[in-house]
């Protein structure tokens, strides 16, 4: 294959570092990135710079911020009392995208891993219980993931919070929006069981 | 080299995008891994957790190699997520095993006690606290390290044991034990099958098989401590009930 000019070919390697990308989609996309110079790549490449220059970690929540506070903190119309507890910010945008919840989030960064060594004080767990006393929080939803890790983590928040004045809910879990019982795991049928409901 | 074993997971690790590294307990092969093509997906996250009883079918071209493994589910115990001292105990088998055992070295006697520990913590039944103290002096015993609570080491009466000696893992009796009983550990009587456990016994227990397993097994495996979920569990069951007194 011919080779393309030594700057061509290492944004190919930066590009195939890119999740979902392999060495060949990524010349893929530098070609088009190429051929669209002017309308995709110089707008592509100015914003890039800039996210690179000012994205960070909000001071308060840990969700991605173009400043020190992100919009969601920022947002005086945002509900202060409810905190909702996500693993990481896919999650909060997860959340966000669901426009249910008006209240604000705690990214946490990970979870309570026993084989990582992952523990509370690599996580922002101690960050949380501050946020809970000094923000007159009531209740704390915990949006974490059905996985042993995530509930290890789910059940050790719970433990923290306790005597400290606040509800604490976690997301139900069952079954999905369009989902056909038959597909789906024992587990979940056994959790939606356990969470039914009067119709 | 093609095998098909039963087991339990006991980790699950992402390789690259889509696939996983998978560590099972299994009955025949003892501590085994295996790359799990896809096991990333949505679909295989349900049964790739630990505690998933599966079926393992693994295949490789050379022994040496870590090998494709493709799992199929036998029994979620997912009933464990809503348990919090389940959860803790399972995070505590998962680890201690993951951290103890040799890789593809079976060890059918310790596989037979471990499953129904699962299966308790999955059915979120009562009493294996008192099951999980007895399945971590089976560790000790399987990978060399068993205490002979037969018998007392200064005397040899069987009666009124009342106390381990740190160094050697043999029973001391009240008698025996003398001037030395502060320096010795305190034998539960639950451990020598009197009953079932007060908290006070669960308590002196796990600080029996923890002391064996931090100043004995851990050491001889290198300079890692031994996994903190562990000391999760045990702080947890002290919460539960607090010491008497």
């Amino acid at each position: 294959m011919a080779r393309a000019t030594d700057e061509i070919e290492d944004l190919i390697a930066l590009m195939a570092r890119l999740p979902g990308l392999g060495p060949r989609s990524a010349r893929r996309a530098v070609l088009h990135l190429i051929r669209k110079r002017g309308a995709l790549m110089a707008p592509l490449a100015a914003t890039m710079a800039h996210v690179a220059e000012t994205a960070r970690e909000c001071a308060r929540c840990g969700n991605i911020a173009a400043g020190d506070i992100c919009d969601i903190c920022a947002n005086p119309a945002r509900t202060g009392t409810e905190i909702c507890v996500v693993e990481d910010v896919a999650d909060l945008w997860a959340m966000e995208r669901g426009q249910a919840f008006k209240g604000r989030y705690h990214v946490l960064g990970g979870t309570l891993s026993a084989l990582d060594a992952i523990g509370p004080e690599d996580l922002g767990i101690p960050k949380l219980l501050e946020r809970i006393a000094s923000e007159g929080v009531s209740e704390v939803i915990l949006a974490l993931n059905a996985t042993v890790d995530g509930q290890t983590t789910a059940h050790y928040i719970a433990d923290a919070l306790e005597g400290r004045g606040v509800t604490v809910t976690s997301l139900a879990q069952g079954v999905p929006i369009g989902g056909e019982l038959d597909y789906l795991d024992d587990g979940t049928i056994q959790a939606a069981l356990r969470a039914r409901k009067r119709f | 080299m093609q095998w098909r074993d039963e087991g339990t997971i006991l980790s699950v690790r992402p390789h690259g995008e889509t696939s996983a590294i998978v560590e099972v307990f299994t009955a025949g092969h003892g501590r085994h891994l295996g790359v799990v093509r896809g096991g990333a997906s949505r679909r295989q996250a349900a049964v790739l957790q630990p505690g998933s009883r599966v079926a393992m079918d693994w295949r490789a071209r050379l022994d040496e190699h870590i090998g494709a493994a493709v799992i199929e589910p036998l029994a979620s115990r997912a009933g464990v997520l809503s348990d919090r001292m389940a959860l803790l105990g399972l995070n505590a088998v998962c680890s201690i095993l993951s951290f103890s055992l040799p890789e593809r070295e079976p060890h059918p006697a310790l596989f037979a006690m471990t499953e129904p520990l699962f299966d308790a913590f999955g059915a979120a039944q009562e009493g294996w606290p008192l099951a999980y103290l007895r399945w971590e002096l089976g560790v000790l015993e399987e990978l060399g390290y068993g205490l002979d609570l037969t018998s007392c080491a200064a005397t040899g009466t069987r009666e009124d044991l009342a106390y381990v000696s740190p160094r050697s893992g043999r029973a001391v009796s009240q008698a025996g034990a003398g001037d030395w009983a502060a320096r010795l550990l305190p034998l539960p009587a639950c451990l020598l099958g009197q009953g079932p456990a007060t908290p006070d016994e669960l308590r002196q227990g796990l600080v029996l098989t923890g002391y064996f397993l931090e100043h004995h097994l851990a050491p001889d495996l290198g300079t890692r401590p031994l996994p903190e979920a562990r000391a999760r569990l045990v702080a947890a069951l002290e919460r539960l009930a607090p010491p008497a007194g």
